[in-house]
Parts: C-alpha cells; structure tokens; sequence
C-alpha cells in the first residue's frame, strides 16, 4: 500500500447474539460483512447486491434489518441478533422448529433470513397469523425452492407456537 | 433392544422430517463462500461492457500497480499455459448431416467478446474491495461490432463466430417429414400458433462461487464449487480445460444454495479460480454478486416457435409439425446442445397418440450470455407449445378442452412414439380426472358468472404435461450425441458398529438426499435413520457420479443404492450362515434381523456387521472382510412422470392484476419415497412455473445490453404473488427402475405455464396472451377486449 494512502480506520463495539464484541474496521464495511468475515458468523447469507432478497436479514435493537444494508459502524452500540444466535439453551426457536416440522426449507440458503423476518412478523402483528398478512409482510424476503407453500405454513405455526410459549407470562 | 430398532426404522413412503435441516436453521449450513482458505486471495472479473466487440489491446499496468493487488490475468495467460476451451458436451448434427459449429470459447476472451458480461480478465488481491477498486483501472480498447441481439433477426445479423455463417449453430430435425406431410394433406382440420418462449433467469439464491487452491507439494488442486455435478465439472476440467490429471484435482461442492439446472455447467469464473490459484500460488476465491448472476449464469427457454396441429373430422389429432428456433446465446455452455433438440422435441407427443410428428430446430447465436438446461430444460418448451394449441384447437373446434384431450389420451402402454420415447407406463385419464374432480371443474360457470358481477374476467386452463426424466440409459443418449454415460454410482459403507454410511455421485442441492437416502436404508437394514449418513459432493470420498438433474436422482442415483445394498445383504448373509452355522440358503433377512428360517435363531444387522469386520467367524480364503458394496446402475429407460394441472384465476381488468384463485396439480411420480418431500418439489416447480407465465422474463435491449439485471428489474416471485396449492398424486409404478420411482423435481415447472396461460386465454377471450403476462400487457388486453365488446 501507497505511503499517501491514508487507511481509516474505525471503532465499532455492539453485542451481538448476547456476546459484546468489539473491533476496528473499514468504515465501509457491511453490517453482513462484519457479522460474516470478522466474526465468523456465516448463517447470515448474502443472496443479491439491491436490498431485495432478505437473505441476510437479523435483528437490530429487536428489529428486522437487510444486513446488506447497514453499516457496521451505524450498529456501533447497538444489540444484533443472528440466525445462530436465536436459539437459546440448545433448545430450537418455535420458529426453527416450525420451519423444519413443516418443510418450510429446500436449499436453506434464504431461510435464515426467511426465520428472522417471520419472527420480526409476530413481533408486529402478534401470534395470530392469517395467510394474507404473512404473504404480504415476506415481501422482502425471496425463496426459489418452496413456492412459499411450506414456508407460509411455517410461519402461521412458528407464530402460533410463539404465541403459546408467551402465554402464560401474559396472564401474570 | 431389537423392539427399539424397528419401531425408529423409517419406512418407505413415511413423510420423514429432514435430517439436513437442524444445520440450515441454525445458521450451520456450509455453502462455498461460507468457506475460507489460508492465505486467500478475492478474484474480481473485468466484463465486457459490450455485446459485440473485438479486443484491440489489454494494458494491466495501472491495474497491477493497485494497492493489494496480487495479478491481473488475462486471455493471453490461458493461450500461453494451453489451456483447452469450454466444451459443449452434446454432439448435435444437422439435417445435412454436418456437425453443429461450436465456436471457441476460451475461459477469458482472446480476440472477441461476445456477450455483455463476457469474461476479459481477473483481478486478484488482497481484498474483494480492492480486486474491484483495481477492475476498473484494467484498460482494454474495444473495437465495437453490431450487437446481435433479436433472435428472430440473428441470422442476418453480424456474424458471431468465424465457424457459425449465419449464426447457425446447426438446423436439426426429428420425426418424419413425409407421413407427417401426408397426414396435413388429408386433416379435415388444421390449428397453427405461434409461440415465443420467453427468456428465464435460474436464481439459484445462492450466487455461485468457487475457491482454488493448489498444493504445491502433491502438485494437486483442489476447486471448492457451487456444483450440481462435481465429479462431470472435474472431468471437464481435466479432460478438456486440461487444469490438472483427474487424479490431482478434487472437486468439492458443499452445500449448495438451489441450482435448478444453472449449477450443472462448467463456466469461466470457476475455472479460473482454479488455474489462477496455481498462477499466484495462493488460494483464489470468488462469489458472483446478483448482478454478474443476471449477466452469466446460463439462462434458460427463449424459443420462437410456429406451430401446427391436423385432425380428423371427429377431432383425433393426426399429425403435428413444428418449426423452432432456439436461442443459444453467444457460446454452446456445458449441455446446450441437447436442450432445444432431444430434451425437447421428443417430448413433442406429450400424453397424446399422434401418428406424425415432424419438429425442425435451428439453433441460433445471439450476442447474449449462453442459454442452457434451466428446470424441466426443453421440456417446458414442449409442453407449453402442445397444451397451448391443444386448447386452442378444442376451442376452435367449440369442445370443452378436457373431452378434446381425454379423446386423444395415450391409453395403452407401452406406447411407442414417433419421437424416439416408448412410454412404459401412466394413466392419463386418470389424472385428468382426478384434476377435474379437485378443482370443481363443474362448478366453474357459476363461479365465472360471479367474478363477472364483481366486474372481473375468470379464466380455467387446464394442462396435461408429460417429461422424460431419469436421463437415461447410457447407450442410449451416446447414440444421440451425449459425450458422458448417464449412469449413477453408489456405494455403502457399514461401519463395523452397524451404522451406514451412504456415497453417492447424486448432489443435493435443496432435494433433501441426506434424508430421502437415509430413508431407504434404513427401511431396508432396519436400522435407525439417524444411524444412517449421506455423503456427497466431494470427488475424493464419492469414487465418481454423473450428479443432479433432469429428476435422476430417486430413479437413478437411488437405484443404484439399491443395487449396493443388494450386495452387503448378499454378503452379510453368506456371514450371518456361519454365525449361525446354518446354510446360506436358509437365512432370512427381514426387519433388521438375520433369522434361519423357521427357527428362533436370530442376529440382529449390527451383529454381523461387527463380525464383518472383527472375522472371527468365518473363512476369510472364501468370504472377503468387511461390509462395503459399491454399485453402478444404468438405467433401462427414460421415466415418464405425467399429470394434470388446473389453473383458476381472476383478471381485473382496470389494472391488469391477475390473481390466481386455484392451482391444482395432479401428478403420477410412481412410487415415493418421501411424500413431505414430493410435495415441496412440486410447490417449487409451480412457483417457478408461474413465474415465468406472470412475471419472469430476460430482456436484452437491441445494443444488447441486459435490461433485467437485478431484482429490481426482473420480477421474481414473492409470497404474495402466489396462492397455496393443492396437490395430489396418482399412481402408475415405473417398471423401468427397482424402486418404481419416477422423478418430481421438474413436473411443476412444466406444468404450470400452459395452464396459467390457458385460464389466461380462456378469461381474456383471446389466444394471443404472451408470456411473461404482466399486469401492463394483460391491462392492454383486457381493455382491447372491452373496447371490441362495445363496437359488437
């Protein structure tokens, strides 16, 4: 490298998937890069280069985002979820395990996102699901294999099941 | 203990959950760019930014001189290591009886690029960012030529390739000519249309991808790829590229995200990655970003085809004659070739007994990325041209389209067509049937009548497809050109403490083999599912495969298992008699357990697989150590799945929005393995089927230039563009395989788009309805139908 080339560099600190991480990087790197290259968490896919096909799709402070589309340095502070980080005890996700009970995946290469998206769902319309509304919100999220058929199933009982899962905490 | 064994064994047609999915939905799976290797380096290509150019000069010189730049390669590099061209692996020979011209097409251009797209040269750095940051500085002076880009008009235009006059790569034909002459001479009824078959893009969501790496101390390599096939990629690229000796190159292709076809061809980029790997003596890698998807995956259909169809006076159809030209595109990729000629026009029959056939093919170039086999490959295009004149000859002739095509039904088996296949087995009326039943096929006018005082048109079309899958005894496709035999190989591995491993030459690439497989073996031990493990995709553990598509792999690549597992249950029987001290003869296998007949005495799999290998038991000079069976299988014929589809929908035709009320699919597959599986294939090829009718087409504009390349120019499929479907089966066994399978993975592919067209046609009152029927095309439509209305 050039001795006039100045090489920026910037401090990004975020948690992500309950862990604090911290490093410097390229400010131009992508959130999905940064998830993908520095810290090895390769569940989230990189599936086109316009923000259209979901697959790299995580939460951001709770919230669904095209990963593609962030900044890494724009998530500074922030808490991300993953794909390998919902999960949690080593038990599946109602989500997870709806997508598999209801061959909601062929390839898997879209499904990552395809899950993070569809809990993103319940977490906006609630667990409730009718078939209309789940096909409308995946908009943002492509699948070649499936048809959709099985994933929208999947979403309807991932939602169905999460919504049974919180019950109890709601009636306290 | 035994109890438990066989309550957990997965029987055949059991809707197993997959075994493969724990890692998808936990972020585990491992596609190729998942991978990184030791010192890698990023490839970043230099396209041709024209159509149709000649290379005058390529200067590297500020490219190289890049921050982090490691080479830049170029054609010249490839001329001066000997690299041989890509290959196309299909002899086609035209009527005359020349061979098709096949023109050059070396990994990186040389003289001439032919497609926007087309391959200059690479750039390997440090980094991705700065292999592009570097592309750009790649100064190539191009000397522009006209752009052929309209396939009607290809054969006048700028010659593409010196050995191609014309832009001809061959005028082939299939049938005969004069009975299907004289059959028109006497019709009491001709229907002709005209067809274009519009251009797909595959959109596997996984990009492809590849990394090279040489080892300089085996002098091997070893290509990681995004691979349908990696055993044909490695012999191409040792037989004929020349990279490496097929022993120093190993060819792996992990996971891999969806291919639908796009993945079997063996391209530039990967290529590349593997000779340059050697070059810079660091591994290489690159992953194609959406955009150089569009522009050099290998698309698929874009036929113009003008067609004809004679009948009786009581409306047999006697004879049917087509005439297509299929658009290559700017070189014959890995299996070009055989799409548009013995995957196509021998299909041509469809479910119907036609006496005379006669189908002309030119196979045209076009300054366009390479057209090859995308799902169903020629098949689509056969069907889509019958059921689309099949209707529109029950429509002229004032016949409800289900009684014209129930007249003319195939219903004796085998039946030879004049188009090369003998179908062995189906029953078309009875899945005619069915699908009429579902569908409420009946109750159609009421419901039609009630769109209509909503103010909107409904239309019902109907399709009855047939395809050849398998692909097919070796013999036989050698003799049509083939330069590989379309056998698959297996070989099962027990493992002295009773689990299985299964290799086979298939490729999953969203499938679901690793549970499929495992399902058969299991079933067939009587042993535990997950004690069964599928490797593929890796050409140094699987001895060798023909790989995934054209539905081969439950008819071909599981037959083959079979065939294996025929032998380690010949083997581990000859053992279990001497464990038992009984005859060979008297053991019985059944249920995972080894039993002298009408005896108590009994071992369960894991016991002779444990005496297999520790040979206490018997004589090693006559029974070899060991439980592992390898197996080729060939098949005997083609397979034939068939069914009928029934498309309702609705236009509205103030905006041209069309919605898809109903979609059933009725399909014979044979015999099934796994019906949760089936059924998701079929729900795949539908979507994509209706796709290409509604939404999906690649646009060249006449510079050609790629006007559809990203998701937001060329329209794929959403959730909410499409309904659930309702699927069903009959069944016919194929005789032709051990386990009676067929092959789904292609059947909604090649069925939907003539009956979404046809319930198009059918609501529109019009034939002339193009694929792809978008709301601005279909709005245009209707509003020409009411303006037409109002004049009546």
């Amino acid at each position: 490298m050039s001795e006039a080339t100045t090489i920026v560099r910037v401090p990004v600190r975020l948690t992500v998937n309950g862990k604090s991480v911290s490093a410097e990087i390229d400010p131009r790197t992508l959130l999905v890069q940064f998830l993908r290259e520095t810290l090895d968490l390769t569940g989230t896919h990189v599936g086109c280069d316009t923000s259209q096909c979901g697959a790299c799709v995580v939460h951001l402070d709770g919230v669904a985002v095209k990963s593609c589309t962030v900044l890494a340095a724009q998530a500074d502070g922030a808490s991300v979820t993953t794909i390998e980080g919902l999960a949690t005890g080593g038990k599946l996700h109602p989500m997870q395990e709806a997508f598999r009970e209801n061959h909601g995946l062929q390839c898997g290469f879209c499904t990552p996102g395809m899950i993070m998206s569809a809990v993103d769902l319940v977490a906006r319309f609630g667990p409730d699901l009718d078939e209309a509304t789940i096909r409308e919100n995946l908009d943002g999220n492509i699948c070649r294999c499936t048809g959709y058929h099985n994933i929208v199933k999947s979403v309807a009982a991932g939602a169905a099941a999460m919504g049974s899962a919180e019950a109890p905490r709601a009636a306290e | 203990m035994n109890a438990s064994v066989s309550s957990s064994v997965t029987p055949i047609g059991a809707a197993v959950r997959r075994k493969e999915d724990h890692r998808f939905i936990t972020g585990k799976g491992r596609y190729t760019d998942d991978l990184d290797r030791p010192g890698q380096t990023y490839a970043y290509f230099v396209r041709s930014p024209y159509a149709h150019a000649r290379i005058r000069h390529i200067d590297p010189t500020a490219a190289k001189a890049m921050p982090g730049v490691v080479d830049v390669l170029t054609g010249a590099d490839i001329a001066a290591d000997g690299l041989g061209d890509l290959i196309c692996g299909w002899m086609i020979h035209s009527k005359d009886g020349s061979p098709m011209k096949m023109g050059s097409h070396p990994a990186l251009a040389k003289e001439k690029v032919r497609y926007v797209g087309d391959h200059v040269a690479v750039v390997i750095a440090e980094t991705l960012n700065e292999a592009k940051d570097a592309a750009l500085a790649v100064e190539v002076e191009y000397e522009l030529l006209p752009a052929v880009a309209d396939l009607a008009t290809a054969t006048d235009g700028e010659q593409i390739h010196d050995c191609a006059p014309r832009n001809t790569a061959f005028e082939w034909e299939l049938g005969d000519k004069a009975a299907t002459e004289a059959a028109f001479a006497r019709a009491a009824k001709v229907t002709s249309i005209d067809i274009v078959n519009n251009r797909l893009a595959p959109n596997a969501i996984e990009p492809r991808a590849a990394i090279g790496e040489y080892d300089s101390g085996d002098e091997a390599f070893t290509l990681w790829t995004t691979s349908q096939n990696p055993h044909v990629a490695r012999l191409v690229l040792s037989a004929f590229v020349g990279i490496a000796p097929e022993n120093k190159l190993r060819v792996i292709a992990p996971d891999v995200g969806g291919g639908f076809g796009s993945k079997i061809f063996i391209y530039a980029e990967e290529t590349v990655c593997a000779w340059a790997s050697k070059k810079v003596g660091r591994p290489v890698k690159w992953t194609a970003d959406r955009s150089e998807a569009f522009l050099s995956d290998a698309h698929g259909r874009d036929h113009i085809t003008h067609a004809e169809l004679a009948m009786d006076e009581a409306g047999h159809i006697i004879g049917f004659r087509i005439k297509t030209r299929a658009n290559m595109g700017a070189y014959l990729s890995t299996f070009a070739s055989s799409i548009p000629t013995y995957l196509y026009a021998t299909l041509l029959s469809g479910q119907y007994a036609i006496p005379a056939i006669y189908c002309e093919v030119d196979a045209i170039y076009t300054t366009t990325a390479p057209v090859d086999a995308y799902r169903g490959a020629g098949r689509p295009e056969a069907t889509f041209l019958l059921e689309r004149i099949v209707e529109k000859a029950a429509r002229e002739r004032g016949e409800d389209p289900a009684e014209f095509r129930r007249r003319n039904f195939i219903k004796s088996f085998p039946h030879q067509t004049p188009v090369i296949m003998c179908y062995d087995a189906g029953d078309y009326v009875a899945s005619l049937d069915k699908a009429l039943e579902v569908a409420d096929y009946k109750g159609f006018p009421a419901r039609r009548a009630e769109s209509e005082r909503n103010g909107k048109l409904r239309g019902i079309g109907l399709s009855a497809y047939i395809e050849a899958c398998g692909i097919a005894p070796s013999a036989a496709v050698g003799s049509l050109g083939a330069g590989v035999g379309l056998w698959e190989s297996a070989e099962v591995r027990v493992n002295p403490t009773g689990n299985v491993e299964v290799l086979t030459g298939s490729h999953s690439h969203g499938q679901g083999h690793e549970t499929t497989f495992a399902q058969l073996v299991s079933a067939r031990l009587g042993i535990p599912i997950d004690q069964v493990s599928v490797v593929h995709g890796d050409t140094d553990k699987v001895q060798f495969g023909m790989g995934t598509y054209g539905s081969r792999s439950g008819a071909v690549g599981m037959s083959a298992i079979v065939k294996a597992l025929d032998k380690v249950e010949a083997k581990a029987k000859k053992i279990a008699a001497h464990m038992l001290e009984a005859s060979e003869g008297d053991i019985e296998f059944k249920d995972g357990r080894f039993t002298v007949a009408g005896t108590d005495r009994s071992l369960a799999f894991a016991e002779v697989a444990l005496n297999a290998y520790v040979a206490h038991k018997f004589p090693t000079s006559e029974i070899e150590p060991g439980l592992k069976e390898g197996a080729f299988y060939d098949p005997t014929n083609f397979t034939f799945p068939a069914g009928c589809h029934i498309c309702e929908l609705e236009v509205d035709p103030e905006t041209g929005v069309v919605e898809i009320k109903s979609f059933v699919a009725i399909d014979d597959f044979g015999e099934i393995i796994n019906p949760m599986i089936v059924e998701g294939q079929v729900h795949g090829g539908i979507g994509q089927g209706i796709g290409q009718a509604l939404m999906e087409g690649v646009t060249y504009d006449e510079d050609g230039q790629l006007v559809t390349g990203s998701y937001m120019d060329y329209t794929m499929p959403r959730a909410g563009d499409l309904p659930s479907f309702t699927v069903g089966m009959t069944q016919t066994r194929c005789p032709s395989n051990p386990l009676g399978i067929k092959g789904c993975g292609e059947a909604g592919a090649i069925g939907a788009p003539p009956a979404v067209i046809n319930a198009l046609t059918n609501a529109l009152g019009t034939e002339d309805v193009p694929m792809p029927a978008t709301p601005s095309r279909v709005w245009a439509i209707a509003q020409a139908r009411a303006s037409r209305l109002a004049a009546e």
